[in-house]
């Protein structure tokens, strides 16, 4: 490609536990669990009861403001708990899958043959509109918005995530039919974003009616926030939409076969895996189904749904995220190393600064725990931001301004442009162990508030 | 985090003696690395921390402190017009220099600590560096009552106040000897202070000026007392601790540079900055001494590599720092050849520029939004 996109800067974090290419096995749904939380800007008010049969694409939750926003079970069975939280905070509703699984049938069509308002009503009612991230702010898409484009990157270059040659090479009927299908609902056309690296060696340099970009670099490369900052980046005003590429497969297989199907290949990684590969499954899967992957006796794992920067810490007793494909399983570091940070050598630990010898050892995959290396200090160091965002923004000051809840600065500085798992190495590199991700999605709920 | 006991332990939260807890801490983890793990964002984390950052420039002024020693007592015995061997001659400088040291350090970190403890945080390790260069830039014969007071005024005025490590905008170090410079200026310039005569008194001929201050005779007033480029470069000649050898400088500049922890950016620039101005004099017939010479004379390579790259006070942008370290050069130079009675211009360029480091990025960060925004409107 010609105009291909180079990255500079960025840093692939070299973390052990690489999920090995092979289905190990296809779990079958015991009690699947559906969270609000995993939706941004999503007000829960719930539909069903406990003891309410539902069929896979049954709603389950709708949105307060926006009732036409809905999100529906994956798993046909009995809706057996609804869990909630302080202030009885909706967190969950769990559904005991069913052996035979059923689905609602939403009806097959050709999608060159539909209107924009037929794609947007079918999303709508299948719950698959809550796939559609809008930016600014990473909320759930606004039915009545008319998005500058739809962007969807087609490689993920964050640690340990999931391949999608594999998991998904062999959807392309399914990606084409969800590029078709959300083509409809934006004049600025669908936008693929492929590395170029692999350009050549990914089915998905095959998908029509899309515009297709390529990028080189290291992660963050593959952050779809990234990509639309060099494509076209957002300014105030500006409204674009985003969808992982396993959603769109499941939009796409939504509009071949009439039936929500949220199955996915999903990588089971991290350093304390035993024989990290993949699994078969739905969102909202009981991590403890995944028991054949590790040896919690000594309570001392911790369970990622999502990667190992910007995933969430769901607990043995958690369960997948709706976006996620990969689940992360690290050893929390709570042994304390005698004279660690005056040490010459520490071959065990990884830095990306020259302050290690790391960079002897470039091939070195590390054993990486949760241990935050030190302890909260201000910002002192000014340069290692800026060399692992390949944006044209000033993290730091963006940083400071959300810390001071400067609304004017945050426009200023880009907060439209990014959301919390942009500034994710940022956070990793810190030295002064800050909470970076944390920081911005404050700016981001304050900016959301101001705005509303 | 709180640990996993039942009881508070003597020093945590509720224990008996929780107002100790930040002195404690910091002990702790010195020793061993805390234990925390990362509650949000980012479940991994880099291996680096402040403490290794702060190390690692403790490290890289090694060799500039070692050689100050060695020269402290050099200088003493070519006063006094006596011979000693190596070790005696680095014997002498050390026990001059080890009581700066325990005062730079006991003054400066027992406010550090009990700041922590009042303000209920951790001891933040930037004083590590601070403590260090304190008596580097220092002339050794300073009396140890002022640098007490110095290092007070450094660290309370200098840090505390704007909330310690990180949130200051003026070097601490820095500050301690303008501090004393401007409050006893007899003790900080003039030909007296510079070498340490002890008990010994001084041969005839001894002037025991630094070369700054033949600066003003010009290139030739510098080569009549005795200073040529190669023991400016090496160092032997008088001046603060540490500042005189360019060569003990340079190691530590590599270490500096080659870790990231200082700027190349802002050394390179400050090196052009002394270099044009330097020029420019000699050009205009201000002085006779070349500019290149310029900078191995006085506190300049010291300044340039551990005091103006400070990341704390030096600008924060990329751009900022190429801006930020040329005008720190051009001024240092440009006090030196317009201000025959304080000719060591760079611990107030440096300071200078430190207050107007953070408007220099205002200026990079604007100009860069606004070229941006104009881009986005076109494209």
């Amino acid at each position: 490609m010609s105009n291909n996109i180079r990255l500079k800067g960025g840093l692939d974090i070299p973390i052990s536990g690489e999920a090995a290419r092979k289905t190990v096995a296809s779990i079958k749904p015991d009690v699947v669990a559906i969270q609000p939380d995993d939706f941004k800007g999503l007000v829960p008010r719930l539909l069903v009861r406990e003891g309410d049969k539902v069929l896979a694409g049954s709603p389950v939750l709708a949105d307060k403001q926006r009732p036409d926003i809905l999100v529906t079970s994956p798993v046909s069975g009995t809706v057996q708990q609804v869990v909630r939280g302080d202030k009885r905070k909706l967190l969950a509703v769990l559904v005991k899958a069913d052996d035979q699984q059923e689905s609602v049938d939403f009806g097959t069509a050709k999608v060159s043959s539909l209107s924009e308002e037929d794609v947007r009503k079918k999303l709508l009612s299948s719950g698959l509109w809550i796939a559609l991230v809008q930016r600014p702010f990473g909320v759930i898409a606004d039915p009545a918005a008319k998005p500058k484009a739809i962007f969807v990157s087609a490689f993920d270059t964050a640690p340990l995530a999931a391949n999608p040659e594999y998991t998904l090479g062999d959807r392309m009927e399914d990606i084409q039919a969800g590029v078709d299908a959300l083509g409809k609902l934006t004049p600025g056309g669908v936008h693929v974003c492929l590395n170029e690296a692999n350009y050549s060696g990914t089915p998905f340099h095959r998908i029509e009616h899309a515009v297709l970009h390529t990028f080189s670099g290291k992660h963050p490369a593959g952050n779809v926030g990234v990509q639309i900052s060099h494509i076209s980046p957002i300014g105030k005003g500006d409204i674009v939409w985003t969808v992982s590429l396993t959603l769109l497969a499941a939009i796409g297989r939504l509009f071949v076969s009439g039936k929500l199907s949220l199955v996915r290949k999903v990588a089971v990684t991290g350093p304390v895996a035993k024989d990290p590969a993949y699994v078969e499954t739905v969102p909202g899967m009981a991590i403890r189904q995944l028991g054949a992957f590790y040896d919690n006796s000594a309570k001392d794992i911790r369970f990622v749904s999502g990667n190992p920067l910007s995933g969430r810490n769901v607990g043995e007793d958690g369960f997948l995220g709706f976006f996620d494909n990969q689940v992360t399983l690290l050893h929390e570091g709570t042994e304390r190393e005698l004279f660690g940070w005056i040490k010459p050598f520490r071959f065990n630990q990884f830095s990306s600064s020259m302050t290690y010898f790391s960079w002897l050892l470039p091939k070195k995959k590390y054993s990486m725990d949760t241990n935050t290396h030190g302890g909260p200090r201000a910002f002192v160091v000014s340069d290692v931001y800026g060399k692992v965002l390949p944006m044209d923004i000033f993290p730091i000051y963006l940083v400071k301004a959300c810390l001071a809840g400067d609304i004017e600065k945050m426009e200023k500085y880009g907060i439209y442009e990014v959301l919390p798992e942009d500034l994710a190495l940022c956070e990793f590199v810190d030295p002064s162990k800050n909470d970076i991700q944390a920081i911005i999605q404050n700016g981001i709920d304050r900016m959301i508030k101001e705005m509303a | 985090m709180e640990e996993n006991t039942n009881k508070p332990g003597l020093f945590e939260k509720g224990g008996k003696l929780e107002f100790l807890h930040s002195t404690v801490d910091a002990f702790d983890t010195f020793l061993r690395v805390p234990s925390t793990v990362t509650a949000r964002g980012s479940h991994v984390r880099d291996a680096v921390d402040l403490k290794r950052v702060m190390i690692l420039v403790v490290i890289a002024l090694i060799p500039a402190a070692l050689f100050g020693m060695w020269n402290v007592g050099y200088q003493h015995y070519l006063a006094i017009g006596e011979t000693a061997g190596f070790w005696a001659t680095f014997w002498y400088g050390f026990l001059k220099v080890l009581p700066l040291y325990i005062i730079s350090y006991g003054v400066g970190l027992f406010i550090e600590f009990a700041g922590a403890q009042i303000k209920g945080e951790e001891v933040n390790e930037g004083y590590l560096v601070s403590g260090f260069l304190i008596p580097l830039i220092m002339p050794v014969d300073v009396p140890l009552w002022m640098l007490a007071i110095a290092v007070a005024f450094a660290v309370i005025f200098g840090k505390e106040v704007f909330g310690g490590t990180g949130m200051n905008f003026l070097n601490p170090a820095l500050l301690a000897r303008a501090f004393l410079f401007f409050a006893y200026p007899s003790k900080m310039s003039g030909s007296d202070v510079w070498v340490s005569l002890g008990k010994g008194s001084a041969v005839d001929g001894f002037s025991g000026a630094t070369p700054l201050g033949h600066l003003s005779e010009g290139i030739d007033g510098v080569t009549a007392a005795g200073f040529d480029w190669w023991n400016l470069f090496a160092g032997t000649v008088p001046g603060s601790v540490g500042e005189t050898s360019v060569i003990a400088i340079l190691i530590g500049a590599l270490i500096l540079v080659w870790t990231g922890v200082a700027s190349w950016k802002i050394m390179v620039s400050s090196v052009l900055g002394a270099l044009c101005v330097g020029w420019i004099g000699t050009a205009a017939g201000v002085t006779t001494v070349p500019c290149w010479m310029q900078l191995i004379m006085g506190g300049f390579a010291f300044g340039t590599v551990f005091m103006a790259t400070d990341p704390v006070t030096s600008a924060q942008t990329e751009t900022g720092k190429w801006i930020y370290g040329f005008l720190v050069g051009a001024l240092c130079i440009t006090v030196r050849l317009f201000n025959p009675g304080y000719a060591e211009g760079m611990m107030l360029a440096i300071l200078l520029m430190n207050t107007f480091a953070p408007l220099i990025d205002y200026c990079v960060v604007n100009g860069a939004i606004s070229r941006r925004a104009k881009k986005m409107k076109t494209a």
